[in-house]
């Protein structure tokens, strides 16, 4: 008896912190498809929409630039990512596999990269890309972005696992190195090749910060800033609903990737997660 | 020989983009910090000192922005850990719906802060047209309602609180499951057993054996607040500095760009005065975790 | 094709980097593989005989001396341009790939005008997986397949390329006992309808005695001897070779010679023609010891041992190098009567001491030089 009280207030427990977890994206939905009128006609909120509507949307797409924000966005996020992997999976197969002088000390070096702070190199970073008038160019917002060390040491650790055995078999049939890398080592690897990318799209999609020094153009925002645009000048800022629906539009994709690759995600952050 | 050649090839691309872009900066954010006067259109300075740290660290906004970080890190960290460590303990005791709850707890994980920030000042926010959502509530049970995003510092600092423990719980709930996951159920076994109580076993068996997680959430999330930027944003807008809730990465990015920016100087000062109270902080930890072993 | 070693050496840094003396893995090695011939390179861990395999195989080059294949000098020739097949200890299989894939995968590597068709490729694949009877197991991945399995079809993705040299690296070390006997034969079997001249790495030396047409034992990058496995045993050039061959191992004494007779203990045990005066050391196989009731050398009995068709006598002696000494004797009638009254079940009885008598077979004695190990013959 006293066992089914204690789980029932663990569930009821638990329960309630989903439901504060799951509100604002019930909130967001909700009042994006409530009609501006009768948004502001509710003094006290109401939580259910009487008269839904897809208006919102209608407006989020023409009154202001989203679909050019999620077209930048998905650009960026596309040819990062893309960019990122060769490069990381480039360097991550050198460490892991080739043979060079000034190899150890080289990855330490590597390593101690790890613990500089984002935020120490962005000053000049934003002064290196004004100075290529680079600002308001994809290749501004990518550049900066395209290495990972983390990325390289994990799968540097991934590509250690790959028994040595293989490669000498491989050396012995007369494989190339980069066939190699291709064939043998990347799909052997997909698992942590396909983690690391979701992750970097995440981090992508969501990335404000250098976006927002880089570009003052509309044209070249991502929708982050998008997202702060539209708040500070774009609907009118009473215009709440047609707010949220931006915010719907933009939160779809990866809350559709993360159900997807659910697994993948919570094991990619849980072995070696940054986002503090 | 050749194969020397081939792994620099290999490593090219990573040493170019790393050195362009961290190792050089970080020399470069140093020399910044020193030079005086620096001038932007001209990229002309007047000569080495410590002026700009000076400087920084007599304006108003930097002052401000330091206690606002302050305050969101004393605040949030140990708070969102605690909360963490009882929703994964509680996870950690159920079976059925287990999988369910771990997702959609980490679904903020994913989701753009700045939208999730946009759903919360709607929440907290009041206008002419309505209290919102949050003081409709606070009315029902009687008490005085009040704006969280324009009003008082104290409901603005509230609220940033809150937000901020929001948005870490996925991450800290997730490793804190895993953990718990990871203990060998022997050890429960042997303790039941043996008839150990329950809180026993939490803080004899449970807690030393989590420990160097929960060690590592707190090291993380503290330099995660002092980091604190995106979230302010998300809630107050991108001026920061007329809302008094800025923080010290705001400061920066303030410095740098935007209606007040164009003093890379001042910026890398308050970007070093932030790296040293990060790594003092994160070396305090460390020297706590290695007495406590 | 027959494999030339002609002083070959090669030479690692240290890695106990403040020791700047190189370590020599394999210190001028000259022998030569017969065409067609399956050999056991033998030694213990260390001893340099995964060094000697790639060398062979091309991964790594010497640091002097040459290899040939045939009449062709290799030396300086990649992995892939000598024609070898390698097959290794934990088989190394790709395992994204299933078997098929696997076979064909060094297939694939052909260029210029050695380049097959897909058609030819599969044919070639099924054919090698025939050799080694896994083409009914043809879309598996390795991970669906027992050790042996996999084993087989790392031989026959080595084989399909039609090498001139198969090597084999600790090929069997990975399976079970039972296995391990079943897949010996097979690669005895598949060497001889191949034809393949083939090298094979063992730290075993039963295996390396039982399919070996020839072994080389080496120790410490040296190779101590070379020849029939059998001939090797019969007669080994030091103490080493005779200690790392034979399983129960050779029991081995401080003796001493006094006017052409072995002493071990106060004991004359055998007649020793041709042997200066001096202490040496005495090796006597297991099977070089003939019980007997008035035998020349007496030991101590600890237990017997009776395993199926074998009697091994357990016992001890003073100047015996290791704590017991293991003969195994045919138990005829005599000897049964015999062992009945030094044992009582397994164990000696009460009054068994000093009845544990044997004569000694003088071949299967050899005697060795105290300091240097090197064998000392008599007649």
């Amino acid at each position: 008896m006293k066992n089914k009280i204690k789980t029932f207030f663990l569930y009821f427990g638990l329960f309630l912190w989903g439901l504060l977890v799951l509100f604002p994206f019930y909130w967001m939905i909700l009042t994006s498809v409530k009609s501006y009128s009768s948004y502001n006609a509710e003094y006290v909120p109401r939580f259910i929409a009487t008269n839904p509507t897809l208006q919102n949307f209608v407006d989020a797409f023409t009154t202001v630039s989203l679909g050019r924000y999620f077209l930048n966005t998905l650009i960026f996020t596309v040819v990062t990512t893309g960019l990122m992997m060769v490069v990381v999976v480039m360097a991550a197969y050198a460490f892991a596999r080739l043979e060079f002088r000034w190899k150890n000390i080289l990855f330490a070096l590597f390593l101690s990269l790890m613990m500089i702070p984002n935020e120490l190199v962005v000053i000049t970073n934003f002064v290196t890309i004004t100075n290529l008038d680079l600002r308001n160019t994809y290749l501004g917002l990518i550049l900066p972005s395209v290495t990972s060390v983390f990325y390289i040491y994990l799968l540097k650790e991934n590509f250690e696992q790959i028994p040595e055995e293989l490669y000498k078999a491989a050396k012995v049939d007369g494989t190339s190195d980069l066939k190699y890398l291709l064939k043998v080592m990347i799909p052997i690897s997909a698992p942590t090749i396909v983690t690391i990318t979701i992750l970097k799209v995440i981090e992508c999609w969501n990335s404000y910060v250098w976006p927002r020094l880089i570009t003052d153009d509309e044209a070249y925002f991502l929708v982050s800033n998008g997202i702060q645009e539209i708040r500070e000048n774009g609907f009118g800022r009473e215009n709440i609903p047609a707010m949220m629906a931006a915010v719907v539009v933009i939160s779809v994709p990866l809350v559709v990737l993360f159900l997807i690759f659910r697994k993948k995600i919570m094991e990619g952050v849980s072995t070696g997660g940054t986002k503090g | 020989m050749k194969k020397e050649m081939k792994a620099w090839i290999y490593l090219l691309p990573a040493i170019l983009f790393l050195g362009i872009f961290m190792v050089y900066p970080l020399v470069d954010v140093l020399i910044y910090s020193f030079e005086e006067g620096y001038n932007f259109a001209s990229q002309s300075f007047e000569g080495y000192g410590l002026f700009n740290y000076s400087y920084v660290l007599h304006d108003p906004y930097f002052l401000q922005a330091l206690k606002n970080t302050f305050i969101i890190v004393i605040i949030t960290v140990p708070v969102s850990t605690t909360l963490a460590l009882f929703i994964s303990l509680g996870l950690s005791k159920i079976k059925v719906l287990r999988n369910f709850f771990q997702t959609v707890y980490f679904l903020p994980y994913v989701t753009n802060t700045l939208a999730v920030g946009l759903v919360f000042m709607i929440l907290f926010k009041k206008t002419a047209y309505s209290d919102g959502l949050v003081n409709m509530l606070i009315h029902l049970f009687g008490g005085p309602t009040v704006d969280f995003i324009d009003g008082p510092y104290a409901a603005k600092m509230f609220v940033m609180c809150f937000y901020t423990v929001c948005i870490v719980m996925p991450f800290k709930i997730l490793i804190l499951t895993s953990a718990l996951a990871s203990v060998n159920p022997m050890y429960y076994k042997a303790a039941k057993v043996d008839g150990t109580p329950s809180w026993r076993i939490f803080t004899k068996i449970t807690l030393p054996m989590i420990a160097p997680m929960i060690f590592y959430l707190v090291i993380t999330g503290f330099i995660g607040a002092f980091k604190a930027y995106s979230d302010e944003v998300a809630l107050f807008g991108t001026d920061l500095n007329s809302a008094g809730m800025n923080t010290i990465v705001g400061y920066v990015y303030d410095m740098l760009y935007g209606d007040s920016g164009g003093y890379p100087s001042y910026a890398a000062a308050a970007a070093l005065i932030l790296f040293a109270i990060v790594f003092t902080i994160t070396l305090i930890n460390l020297m706590i975790s290695k007495s406590g072993k | 094709m027959k494999v030339v070693l002609d002083h070959l050496t090669k030479k690692f840094p240290n890695r106990n980097k403040k020791i700047k003396e190189d370590v020599i893995a394999v210190n001028d090695f000259t022998f030569e593989i017969p065409d067609g011939k399956l050999v056991g390179l033998l030694g213990p861990s260390g001893c340099g005989k995964s060094t000697t395999l790639n060398l062979i195989s091309g991964l790594e080059k010497p640091t002097s001396g040459k290899v040939y294949f045939g009449e062709t000098d290799v030396t300086e020739l990649p992995p892939e341009n000598r024609g070898v097949g390698l097959v290794f200890q934990n088989y190394a299989l790709y395992p994204h790939l299933t078997v098929r894939q696997n076979i064909i995968f060094p297939l694939e590597n052909l260029k210029g005008d050695q380049k097959l068709t897909k058609q030819e490729m599969n044919d070639r694949a099924l054919e090698a997986a025939r050799m080694v009877q896994i083409h009914e197991l043809m879309d598996r991945k390795p991970n669906e397949l027992s050790g042996g399995q996999q084993q087989r079809v790392a031989i026959a993705r080595a084989l399909v390329k039609m090498p001139g040299i198969l090597l084999l690296d600790e090929p069997l070390s990975n399976l079970d006992a039972r296995l391990r006997l079943q897949t010996r034969e097979e690669l005895r079997r598949i060497q001889t309808s191949t034809g393949i001249t083939t090298v094979f790495v063992t730290h075993d030396q039963e295996e390396a005695m039982s399919i070996s047409d020839m072994i080389v034992v080496m120790k410490d990058g040296v190779i101590h001897q070379i020849g029939k496995p059998q001939q090797v045993y019969d007669d080994p050039v030091n103490l080493f070779v005779a200690k790392f061959l034979g399983t129960p191992p050779i029991n081995v004494f401080a003796a001493r010679v006094e006017k052409e007779k072995l002493y071990i203990g106060e004991e004359a045990v055998l007649d020793v023609h041709g042997v200066a005066d001096g202490p040496v050391t005495a090796g006597i196989r297991p099977e070089g010891f003939l019980l007997s009731k008035d035998g020349e050398f007496t030991c101590e009995p600890s237990s017997l041992e009776v395993m199926g068709r074998d009697t091994s006598i357990v016992s001890t002696h003073s100047a015996c190098e290791a704590p017991a000494i293991r003969s195994i004797v045919i138990a005829g009638e005599e000897e049964v009567k015999l062992l009945d009254e030094i044992f009582d079940g397994v164990r000696p009885a009460p009054e068994s001491k000093g009845k544990l008598k044997f004569h000694l077979r003088p071949g299967k004695v050899h005697l060795f030089d105290v300091s240097t190990g090197d064998r000392i013959r008599f007649s």
